[in-house]
């Protein structure tokens, strides 16, 4: 029978170190809604959504209390709009419409975010690819809670750099499009190379044409709980550091499970995945770059930083993957820096560059993710930045992405503000020299060797 | 048997347990087990409870037990015995 401790444990973990389910996220599929007419096909999504999810709040809500446990986010994933508009969607203000259906269907549901408004383009573009992406501008300046993303490349077919040198472009005008909120815009807005397709969380969410018309993904979080247990083991040698992130992950991913399976259950949807992430926030105590002080780095971005998120990032999968029935996602750490004080700090002291943390990609779950940078930043900067994130992704076989925020009429030294779980984000500097030349070739670059396995 | 896991943590006065009890005899609910100590001068008491008698849902009987806590000075939470099971027990 479970003991007075180990009660004790589980609630210090809830209460004092910000143990919670960061998000339900409803994978929705969209694609029997397709219609050529607009209205129609605007009418079918609206219906869907508000049909699957109508409960999705609430059974988030009864299950928190239930368990005493937070859940922060109630989401949804919906198929790549780019599939769903592509009949119906003549011009980019179409496919914006469809934006201003999920918007609307989001509310009416009473998620916080609903991501799918995407394009999946590794390989090439298709007119209705085209059209959604030069739409994103329009899109993300007209709606609240819609989030896009956009996979350019993949380690089976390599980068297809017409769509990286577009979605620099991209980034741009929904920076300028957005510039009196600080370009939040571009917050909501994620390139990929190899995108998950049953990813929970945000902005990076859609739900891939391989899924089950509706599902269950659970992402969970618990920085402060690992940080927490680390304090325990200080300057103890690396197996024993490495089994405590295992069992604590362990821990926090068993709750995830648990939360994933209830949900599945009561709302009579299949479970997919558990995405056993260590998500930061803004609050105090919840940061990944907190946990790589305590393993012993001074901040996030000294030397020996590469090396403890990348045995971080091991030993969360380790722990994590006994501990669900079904692992996917990102699955790993993510080095958000607006959503993470201790990324925050760091960046604010020097401690942490662009460069650093493109290194620290190689190694953790996810990419150059809330990066806040110059406004006047060219599109073949951020172009660049792109290719260069897109091609670790694909020779090492994992996802990458880029979140970054051109934060118009600010420059170095300037704070850039989105509020919320966003978070807030210094100006960091990048690399004045050109790679226009590079950007404009055109073209793919082909599949890496070791992508031939057949 | 619904086994759900009240705990209570708060300055130690006379009359925690009695004044948990009595509510939970109200309402149905069974004790099965108690555990308590004081640590460092706070109470710290965790019963297991079977609520499958009682009337009230789950959510009702936590806000219920939040306002009591509130009233003697404690905190009480009840959630349901599994968020335990899971993460302790393989």
């Amino acid at each position: 029978m479970i003991n007075i401790f180990e009660v004790n444990e589980t609630n210090k973990m809830i209460e004092q170190e910000n143990l919670d389910v960061r998000t339900i996220t409803m994978g929705i599929s969209l694609l029997d809604c397709i219609d050529s007419d607009l209205e129609k096909l605007q009418e079918n999504i609206y219906r869907k959504i508000t049909r699957c999810a109508k409960d999705l709040v609430k059974t988030g809500e009864d299950i928190s209390a239930e368990y005493g446990i937070p859940i922060v986010n109630k989401r949804i994933s919906v198929t790549p709009i780019a599939l769903v508009g592509g009949a119906a969607c003549r011009t980019t203000e179409d496919f914006a419409a469809l934006a201003c259906t999920l918007d609307r269907a989001a509310e009416a549901t009473g998620v916080n975010f609903i991501g799918g408004y995407s394009a999946l383009v590794a390989k090439g573009s298709t007119p209705a690819d085209e059209l959604l992406m030069h739409s994103i501008p329009e899109a993300l300046a007209k709606t609240e809670r819609v989030c896009s993303s956009v996979n350019v490349g993949s380690t089976r077919t390599g980068i297809n750099m017409d769509a990286v040198r577009l979605m620099g472009e991209v980034v741009k005008k929904t920076a300028e499009a957005t510039k009196e909120r600080d370009s939040l815009g571009c917050a909501k807005l994620v390139v990929f190379c190899n995108a998950p397709d049953d990813n929970p969380f945000m902005a990076g969410a859609f739900h891939g044409v391989t899924e089950a018309d509706c599902i269950i993904n659970v992402g969970v979080s618990g920085p402060g709980v690992v940080r927490h247990a680390l304090r325990s083991v200080r300057g103890a040698d690396f197996e024993t550091l490495c089994e405590t992130i295992k069992k604590t992950a362990f821990k926090v991913t068993r709750v995830g499970q648990l939360v994933a399976r209830e949900a599945s259950e009561r709302l009579h949807v299949p479970f997919g995945i558990v995405d056993l992430s260590l998500a930061p926030t803004p609050a105090v105590g919840d940061s990944v770059a907190e946990i790589l002080e305590e393993i012993g780095v001074e901040r996030a971005g000294a030397p020996g930083t590469t090396a403890a998120l990348a045995l971080l990032n091991d030993q969360v999968k380790k722990g994590g993957v006994m501990a669900s029935a079904s692992v996917g996602g990102l699955s790993g750490a993510f080095i958000p820096v607006s959503e993470d004080q201790g990324m925050i700090n760091a960046a604010m002291e020097g401690a942490l560059t662009l460069e650093k943390l493109e290194a620290m990609t190689c190694v953790c779950s996810v990419g150059l993710d809330m990066i806040a940078v110059p406004g006047n930043t060219s599109a073949a900067t951020i172009s660049g930045i792109i290719a260069d994130e897109a091609a670790i992704g694909m020779v090492n076989q994992k996802t990458t992405a880029v979140r970054l925020i051109p934060v118009i009429g600010k420059t170095v030294g300037d704070t850039a503000v989105f509020g919320g779980l966003l978070g807030q984000a210094p100006v960091m500097p990048v690399n004045m020299f050109s790679c226009e030349p590079f950007i404009m070739r055109g073209g793919r670059i082909p599949a890496p060797i070791h992508s031939f396995k057949n | 048997m619904t086994k759900s896991i009240i705990t209570v943590v708060g300055n130690d006065q006379v009359g925690i347990i009695a004044k948990v009890c009595t509510y939970l005899a109200e309402n149905q609910v069974n004790i099965l087990d108690i555990s308590q100590t004081i640590v460092q001068g706070y109470f710290n008491m965790m019963m297991i409870t079977d609520t499958g008698k009682c009337p009230k849902g789950q959510a009702e009987l936590s806000q219920e037990l939040e306002a009591l806590g509130r009233e003697i000075g404690v905190r009480i939470h009840i959630q349901h015995e599994d968020i335990f099971n899971m993460m302790h027990r393989i």
